[in-house]
């Protein structure tokens, strides 16, 4: 279980590149939760792009990079399924042996507090109808199902409107959604649908990619729906309950 | 290079088209409440039930030439007469010469998607012969003029108004007719072909290589196709394989209820060959034509020889976030969706069709699905991967990702083009492709790696 060295973050590059603001939520809710954390800032991404886009030679470079980077680390905590699914899953069969032993060390972040047992620490509130969207990688990768949901549920005045059937691809995919874009567009279309039909005011979840999707066809559709990451959402929730942020 | 544009350009207009998605949607809600119903109302653990089906056609795959060739063996003392295809050409050149030396005028088809494969119809049309579908879905889209949209639903698209118009316009029919009053005119416009008819074709659902093939149906106009003509012809992919009777206690439900729900078709016929002396009824003569097409390529290679296992179910279809948006034409293949875009690239080469493979956010709800347990969006990626290798000449996303890899095995490197990236964005944006444009994000004006330098999150 959590060992003494500080838990180490891997931010995916989507995070560093758009969204530092999710990276820096984790970080205060870990910190609020009592958790040590380091940051490697030699990472830049674990090769997933290329990874799916059948570019397995550049990917192979990306991840022995990454390897590199993260030798030394017991645990790696990480705000997407997506990627922790990628270093987990495909590294074993992408780089053997190392590939096998760095993919024992990643944790998602919803996984990551479940496994440290920090669910029940987590007090705030957040008084709206909130929706969770679990990333495929997420749920289908790594198995994912309930713990995020428990960690919403937790949550003072969040009231769960989740549309019914499993989670639902929202259309993302990578390079998939910019090489097909109209299919992507339709999809994440048919995914905003669903939440509003069940009354969400808010969609929480796991995956900058899912997020950054979602949150472009609120746009094309002018809607004002906030999509938030399960670390922002968290972080807005506790910052309210300790009465003010703290960084 | 062409059948990606048009994929491109059909899968573009159905994406748009939202009264299209809506039906879509809802013909398939239909079907995933019924068979989300049926498994658990039919099985204990259907979790073992499709690990049980997979090693069971583990098995077949491991022993399919020995298995085909007991088929043959057996079915042939039956009287059957079988016959191998390597090819679509080959397996036309087969039925070309059975029919001219019957002097068959005119067929009765059931339901085969391996007819479509080979494009059945359009070989009999050159040859003057007459086709008629028996399948009311097939029938649906004969007259319409279209190919099928689904491998197990042919006519999904049609809701019962544009059934009625096209049956009013072909068949004359009252154009109010209901459901019922419509599957009536389908009836009356086929009984008289199965007497009339020359021959019958049929596809198969298994091939038991105990000597019998079995066809699965909710109409029995598969039956009358297969009993009533004096010929009756079968065409089955050689992977159709099963050991023997008793794997269809196993089979049959497995099939049903990840396709449409039922406990079991309302018909499943077990033939072992033509009539037999002394027998009522039953045709004169049966002939199996074993087809390859593409499939013992796939069987040579190990990482993609699982696919075979493939049943024709069609639940990967329903279950599929890009086939529910797009619909079964765009793809411009015989099987639509996932196992489709699996197997086509290798039945029909990579370079024309690997970019269905990319198609896909991976989402994984397929593989979900599949009652034996193809790992269908991991082959997804991996034909991304053999197209990538087999790729020649200069790609774009290749230069793309090489220049990517080295940016990002260096921070420093990284935090260089970020800057480029961020000072020309908008310059930057205009020579992108507009998709490209469209989707990617403005960058934040400093990363996460350069605001913790600077101390933020400490
Ligand atoms: S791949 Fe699986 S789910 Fe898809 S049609 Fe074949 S058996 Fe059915």
């Amino acid at each position: 279980m959590p060992s003494d060295q500080p838990l180490s973050l891997f931010i995916p590059c989507l995070i560093d590149q758009v969204y530092p603001e999710m990276g820096f939520s984790m970080v205060r809710v870990l910190h609020r939760l009592g958790c040590e954390v380091r940051y490697r800032d030699e990472q830049t991404c674990c090769g997933q792009p290329a990874f799916n886009a059948g570019h397995q030679r550049e990917a192979k470079t990306v991840a022995r990079h990454f390897i590199a980077v993260f030798q030394d680390d017991e645990e790696l905590v990480c705000p997407s399924g997506s990627c922790t699914a990628m270093v987990r899953n495909f590294y074993p069969g992408l780089l053997g042996d190392a590939g096998r032993k760095q993919a024992g060390a990643v944790f998602e972040f919803s996984e990551y507090l479940a496994r440290a047992d920090l669910i029940g620490k987590i007090k705030g509130s957040f008084p709206a109808k909130i929706a969770f969207h679990n990333s495929c990688h997420s749920y289908r990768e790594l198995g994912i199902a309930e713990v995020p949901m428990q960690i919403i549920a937790q949550i003072d005045g969040v009231e769960l409107c989740q549309p019914a059937g499993e989670p639902v691809c929202c259309g993302f995919g990578g390079v998939f959604s910019v090489k097909f874009s109209a299919i992507a567009g339709a999809m994440a279309d048919t995914r905003l649908q669903m939440f509003l039909d069940a009354g969400a005011e808010v969609v929480v979840s796991n995956d900058p990619g899912c997020i950054m999707h979602l949150r472009q066809e609120c746009t094309d559709r002018g809607l004002s729906m906030r999509i938030l990451h399960l670390a922002e959402f968290l972080d807005e929730a506790m910052a309210d309950h300790a009465g003010g942020r703290q960084v | 290079m062409k059948t990606k544009s048009e994929f491109l350009r059909k899968a573009a207009v159905k994406a748009g088209d939202k009264i299209h998605r809506a039906k879509i949607l809802k013909a398939i809600t239909t079907y995933t409440g019924k068979v989300e119903g049926m498994k658990s109302a039919q099985y204990h653990d259907w979790q073992q039930a499709r690990s049980l089906a997979a090693q069971t056609k583990n098995y077949v795959l491991r022993h399919l030439p020995d298995l085909l060739e007991q088929f043959e063996r057996n079915i042939t003392a039956n009287g059957a007469q079988v016959l191998w295809a390597e090819d679509a050409a080959e397996a036309r050149e087969h039925i070309r010469r059975i029919f001219r030396e019957r002097k068959v005028r005119k067929v009765v088809k059931s339901k085969s998607m391996t007819t479509e494969e080979i494009e059945v119809n359009e070989l009999l049309g050159g040859e003057g012969i007459e086709v008629l579908e028996s399948d009311l879905g097939e029938l649906i889209v004969q007259l319409a003029g279209e190919k099928p949209y689904h491998i197990v639903t042919p006519a999904m698209h049609k809701s019962r108004q544009d059934i009625a118009a096209l049956f009013h316009e072909k068949l004359g029919v009252p154009a109010s007719s209901s459901a019922e009053e419509l599957t009536m005119a389908a009836r009356d416009h086929l009984r008289s072909a199965y007497v009339t008819a020359d021959a019958g074709i049929t596809g198969a659902n298994f091939l038991l290589a105990e000597g019998a093939i079995v066809m699965t149906e909710n109409e029995g106009n598969g039956r009358l196709t297969m009993s009533c003509p004096p010929v009756h012809v079968v065409i089955a992919g050689i992977e159709k394989i099963l050991p023997a009777m008793e794997n269809l206690a196993l089979f049959l439900p497995l099939l049903t209820t990840s396709g449409t729900g039922q406990q079991i078709t309302c018909y499943n016929s077990v033939v072992r060959g033509p009539r037999a002396a002394g027998e009522q009824d039953g045709p004169q003569e049966m002939i199996v034509i074993l087809l390859d097409n593409g499939r013992s390529a796939m069987y040579g290679e190990p990482e993609f020889q699982h696919a075979l296992r493939c049943i024709r179910c069609g639940a990967c279809l329903n279950a599929c976030p890009v086939y529910r948006t797009v619909g079964g034409h765009a793809y411009g293949t015989t099987y639509q969706g996932p196992i489709g875009s699996v197997i086509t690239p290798h039945m029909r080469g990579m370079a024309e069709f690997s970019h269905l493979s990319s198609a896909s956010s991976l989402c994984g709800a397929c593989t979900q699905v599949c009652p034996v347990q193809i790992d269908l969006h991991h082959l997804l990626l991996k034909n991304r991967a053999k197209a990538t290798e087999e790729k020649r000449g200069v790609d774009l996303w290749q230069v793309g990702f090489a220049g990517w890899a080295r940016v990002m095995t260096s921070r420093k490197r990284l935090e260089g083009v970020r800057r480029l990236a961020v000072a020309g964005e908008a310059s930057l944006r205009v020579i992108l492709p507009h998709a490209l444009r469209k989707r990617l994000p403005l960058p934040a004006k400093k990363s996460f790696a350069r605001l913790w330098q600077e101390g933020a999150g400490r």
